[in-house]
């Protein structure tokens, strides 16, 4: 990885340098706290490094330099959906206009920032074929417990609490289930078959009248087609049940299904793979809440409401000429699932990225996104076994299973290899059902040069385990520090710096 | 053509063929039956200096630049130095992933490492975890923790904690059949303390919730005799924090008993961005630490004998347990973390004790002026920090007079506390100017003043 | 891979050795290496009643985490203790210092349906 810091040392702890008082001065000297406060309720110390501006920046500058993100090289992630976090969303959240507007501005004073919401939740209601979606949840996971709390209180007005069982096939991400353990569902794990799908015997098999919701995504974490989905769908609906449709793979289906179509009451999305938001080391993401017409009251509170002006129906999406307002009379809700409205900045990000696409432009994205994954698929196939040699979606998985039988080099070393080569590793060991997995997901911001490199660079790693493993297993030698000790830091964990003496 | 997508025709027929298929309508073929029937209704495709126009369009709409604003409550204005936005902004730590593959991050995860220890140092706890969505959620899911270690299904809330933040907490004990019983509030807006003395006498809490400043910008701590009886009584207290700013000038909540401590960090540094994406952190005391959700950063050595970060104890979470996790948690908000821990290393100690005395100094000039104004009074006697409850009349109504002459005065406590419609929640920070105040009680004298001639 | 032949064994990949009605419990070398290195152990607490077979308590590994099942029921009498300072000893030791509970037995009989080593070496494989 070609980093002007490669071989310079890591930065100290920000703890362990700086001098008292050295502080770049922001705001003017206070008055001592104690001519405001008794003295028992101040702190006596405050134990915080003064560094002068300089040096933090030189501190953070330099970790920037350890990190590695997509605008450094490719990130074939899967199921993340790694893409090209564009600029100009970023300009757009920094409007002051939108940065600066506190949360209790009253409506009339908010219309700009309402309308934004009103116009990204109306695309995205037609873009998915739901009823109506909330912006309130702050990731994906967040979203699927305000879901199945939606699906809990929905069966609990009807009177069927009977409803417990949450079904989840095995390929799920570990969200789901954990989600449903938090709503006090139990959890029925579905195996997949030979074709790596949910089958609709397996499924009639776990359904019952305890049936509350079936959780699956389509395509599924083996970035394959869930053909029966409508058949699926009919059984889960026939019992009383809802489908949840987790949509971390909504990248692969703009334009060409809608989740609404497939049958689904519930779904989730994360803008932060599929509408560019950046995932800034793990997070801030935004997990938009998409449901049916027949759930639309249980959303969390609050939703943004057109004012009735006589003239409304369902709109096309700009919201010109229209007024909007916080609507926090929602009787059904479940309540809100967070403090304030949305992670608003994200909206913005999202809905200055649905302008650049519009309708085609998006149907273009999944369209590319899937003829990517489809030609590193087949390049990758002819040194590394994929389990499903067939027309994949948006994502595909390799096996190093036989690699590991022949010399001993298993995927997390091929991964480790690739972080030598200047490219972040696919996603490894998940699905679980694939033995020493490569989950790899090109996304359609890639250009063909781009996947070319990476699969000679994966051709060239596989033939090296077979002429010489060790040096392989060795990986990675280039990056500023080697693999970590992991036991150690589970075993003995150091989680905060701590004033020595 | 999608958005920066750099395929060309050329390419995408040689790739097709590579695939061995005709078209791209043919990779992606659905059956009939769920294809979608109508074009997708959503805003229009516009080239990149046109977004920049509409989207500028839109953000004219909103108008509150030009009031002077004594908004708060749970959302603070302060000063954030530019050099954070041009650190945080920086595109190996905006486009980064989740640090897993820790040989290519250590610059993240030793970021998130100092937040984590910027978070005990300030708040006087032993472990932090590397941030969760906000303050709310911070206390929903501290609250989980405290009921794990305990097995006791009942929390007590003070109802001087955010209201909204008892509201996600209600929304997630929803799930899980938990119970919660409320602390009223005494007279001088703290939490009536002998309330919480019979509550916990007569049933058993996994957890006390107390905030403190507390929704009223009231110093709200729990003394030692309470303290005392909540341990013997073996249930968790909690503290909470929505205006972090506090601790520049406020004992650590460990310093009074705290054993798990959530709240929101927005104010260090983090855009207000009507409403988010902010900052949650949740830190407590050791025995707590398998408990604690979300991820961790550790410090360990790597195989060449340097030392090294790494993501760990991450058996505790979801992607390994699934239904056993104690949370669901997975995308965080490290980026707002990343902010925040800049914005403490630029502070510092001294930046951070200047910033929390000007704000106490602020909202003292805050309370005298309003006080001078005839028909206003100061709900609350105690001791605050920078936010103050005013007694107004009719506080909805004092609020609108108040907006058309360019102020927004504050939250109306009515809409979350019937008991206070007569009175608004005022804020002053940092920024508040004298000319703010001063405009403000020149309205205000207008304002009571028309109201009570009504 | 060790399997020692005066021990009983389950399915699950657990020991348990017999002295009169008390029951050592642990998990085998087998175990041991698959999970990797141990992290963490949770133990369920000295008086707990545990039938046959059933979930007592979680071994953690760095990637990892199990269940652990007891082979054997009857009332938890001891555990050990110096496990949480050193899971270590789970991978260096499964079948000495590693041990986790010890059981008075509910029922001797139960043994029946553990396996001996023979048996188990026979399902002691990826």
């Amino acid at each position: 990885m070609s980093q002007p810091s490669a071989n310079r040392p890591a930065p100290a702890l920000i703890f362990e340098t700086g001098s008292p008082g050295r502080a770049t001065e922001y705001v003017e000297r206070s008055r001592p706290h104690a001519d405001f406060l008794p003295q028992e309720l101040l702190r006596s110390d405050l134990p915080l490094p003064d560094n002068s501006e300089l040096d933090v920046v030189r501190h953070f500058t330099q970790l920037s330099q350890r990190t590695f993100g997509i605008d450094l090289g490719f990130y074939p992630l899967g199921s993340c959906t790694m893409k090209y976090n564009p600029r100009v969303n970023d300009a757009m959240a920094n409007l002051p206009g939108f940065r600066d507007l506190h949360p209790y501005t009253p409506d009339d004073l908010a219309q700009g920032s309402l309308a934004v919401m009103y116009e990204l939740e109306r695309s995205l209601s037609s873009i998915f074929g739901m009823a109506a979606f909330s912006l309130n949840p702050s990731a994906g996971a967040h979203a699927e417990l305000a879901a199945l709390l939606v699906a809990k209180k929905y069966f609990k007005d009807r009177g069927e609490s009977k409803r417990t069982k949450v079904i989840v096939p095995d390929t799920a991400h570990g969200t789901n289930p954990a989600s449903a353990a938090m709503c006090g569902f139990t959890v029925i794990s579905l195996p997949s078959d030979a074709r790596g799908r949910v089958s609709v015997e397996e499924i009639e098999k776990a359904l019952g009248e305890d049936t509350a919701v079936c959780m699956m995504t389509n395509p599924n974490t083996l970035g394959l087609f869930e053909d029966h989905i409508a058949e699926i769908a009919a059984a889960v609906h026939r019992v009383g049940g809802l489908m949840y449709y987790d949509g971390a793979n909504a990248n692969a289906i703009m334009g060409n299904v809608r989740p609404g179509d497939m049958g689904f009451d519930l779904m989730h999305l994360n803008t932060h793979k599929t509408f560019t938001i950046p995932h800034g080391g793990g997070g801030a993401g935004h997990g938009p809440l998409g449901v049916a017409a027949h759930l639309v009251e249980y959303l969390p509170t609050p939703v943004v409401r057109a004012i009735p002006d006589g003239k409304t129906g369902m709109r096309r999406a700009p919201s010109d000429g229209m007024r909007f307002e916080l609507d926090f009379n929602r009787p059904k809700s479940i309540g809100p699932m967070r403090s304030f409205w949305s992670n608003f900045a994200h909206a913005v990000r999202a809905l200055s990225y649905l302008y650049a696409n519009g309708a085609e432009g998006l149907k273009s994205v999944s369209q590319l996104a899937v003829l990517n994954a489809n030609y590193l698929r087949v390049g990758v196939s002819e040194f590394l076994a994929t389990p499903y040699p067939e027309i994949c979606r948006h994502e595909f998985v390799a096996s190093a299973q036989q690699l590991k039988k022949e010399t001993g080099v298993r995927a997390l070393d091929i991964a480790k290899a690739l972080l030598d080569r200047g490219f972040m590793a696919p996603t490894v060991y998940f699905p679980l059902i694939v033995p020493e997995c490569l989950m790899m997901e090109p996304t359609e911001t890639e250009s063909k040069e781009t996947l070319d490199h990476f699969i000679e660079a994966l051709r060239e790693i596989v033939e090296t385990a077979k002429r010489d493993p060790q040096s392989v297993m060795a990986a990675p030698v280039n990056t500023v520090v080697g693999r970590v000790d992991e036991t150690r830091a589970a075993r003995q964990p150091d989680l905060r710096w701590r004033q020595s003496g | 053509m999608g958005a920066y997508t750099p395929h060309t025709p050329h390419e995408i027929s040689q790739m097709l063929e590579r695939i061995g298929v005709g078209s791209l309508e043919e990779l992606l073929a659905v059956s009939p039956e769920i294809a979608p029937k109508a074009p997708l209704e959503v805003v229009p495709a516009l080239p990149e200096y046109q977004i920049e126009r509409r989207m500028q369009a839109l953000a004219a709409r909103n108008h509150a630049a030009e009031f002077a604003s004594f908004l708060g409550a749970g959302a603070y204005r302060h000063y954030a130095p530019p050099a954070i936005a041009a650190l945080a902004m920086r595109g190996e730590f905006l486009t980064a992933y989740t640090p897993y593959q820790a040989e290519v991050s250590q610059g993240y995860l030793q970021a998130i490492y100092e937040w984590q220890s910027y978070i005990c140092l300030l708040t006087g706890m032993e472990i932090a975890n590397a941030s969760v969505y906000d303050g709310a959620t911070a206390l929903a899911e501290g609250s989980i923790m405290a009921i794990n270690a305990t097995g006791r299904t009942r929390l007590l809330v003070s109802r001087a904690v955010d209201p909204c933040y008892r509201a996600v907490l209600h929304t997630y004990c929803g799930g899980l059949d938990i119970e919660i019983d409320e602390i009223p509030v005494g007279a001088d807006g703290r939490t009536d303390l002998a309330s919480v003395h019979a509550a916990i006498e007569a049933k058993t809490y996994a957890a006390v919730v107390v905030q403190s400043p507390n929704f009223f910008g009231v110093i709200d701590e729990i003394d030692p005799q309470l303290r005392t009886a909540i341990e013997t009584s073996g249930s968790v207290p909690i503290a909470v924090i929505s205006e972090a700013i506090s601790l520049g000038a406020l004992r650590a909540p460990a310093q009074w008993g705290a054993q798990i401590v959530v709240g929101e960090a927005q104010s260090f540094g983090v855009a207000l961005a009507y409403g988010g994406p902010y900052v949650g952190f949740i830190a407590s005391t050791a025995e707590h630490m398998r408990r604690i959700p979300g991820r961790l950063v550790g410090r360990s050595l790597d195989n060449r004998g340097q030392e090294a970060f790494t993501l760990t104890l991450q058996a505790r979470e979801q992607h390994i347990r699934r239904e056993k996790a104690s949370s669901n948690i997975c995308t965080n908000q490290a980026h707002c973390a990343l902010i925040v821990t800049i914005y403490l290393a630029l502070m510092g100690a001294s930046g951070l004790r200047d910033v929390a005395g000007l704000n106490l100094e602020r909202s003292r000039e805050l309370a005298t002026a309003v006080a001078g104004v005839p028909g206003v009074s100061l709900r609350f006697d105690a001791p605050f920090f920078n936010e103050i409850v005013v007694r107004v009349g009719n506080a909805a109504e004092v609020l609108a007079e108040l907006q058309k002459r360019g102020v927004l005065g504050g939250v109306d406590l009515g809409r979350f506390y019937p008991e206070y419609a007569d009175s608004i929640l005022m804020t002053a920070t940092e920024l508040t100017t004298t000319g703010d105040i001063a405009k403000l009680t020149a309205a205000l004298r207008e304002v009571v003043h028309v109201a009570a001639l009504r | 891979m060790s399997i020692p032949s005066d021990l009983l064994y389950s399915k699950e990949h657990e020991w348990a050795k017999i002295e009169g009605d008390i029951a050592t419990i642990g998990i085998t070398d087998f175990a041991q290496g698959s999970l990797g290195d141990i992290t963490f152990v949770e133990l369920p607490k000295v008086g707990t009643k545990v039938e046959q077979f059933a979930n007592v308590g979680v071994i953690e590994s760095v990637k990892t985490v199990s269940d652990l099942y007891t082979p054997l029921g009857g009332e938890v009498v001891e555990i050990n203790s110096a496990i949480d300072a050193d899971p270590a000893a789970l991978n260096s030791d499964p079948y000495g210092a590693g041990w986790l509970i010890k059981i008075k037995l509910a029922d001797p009989t139960q043994t029946k349906h553990l396996l001996d080593a023979a048996a188990y070496t026979g399902i002691a494989h990826d």
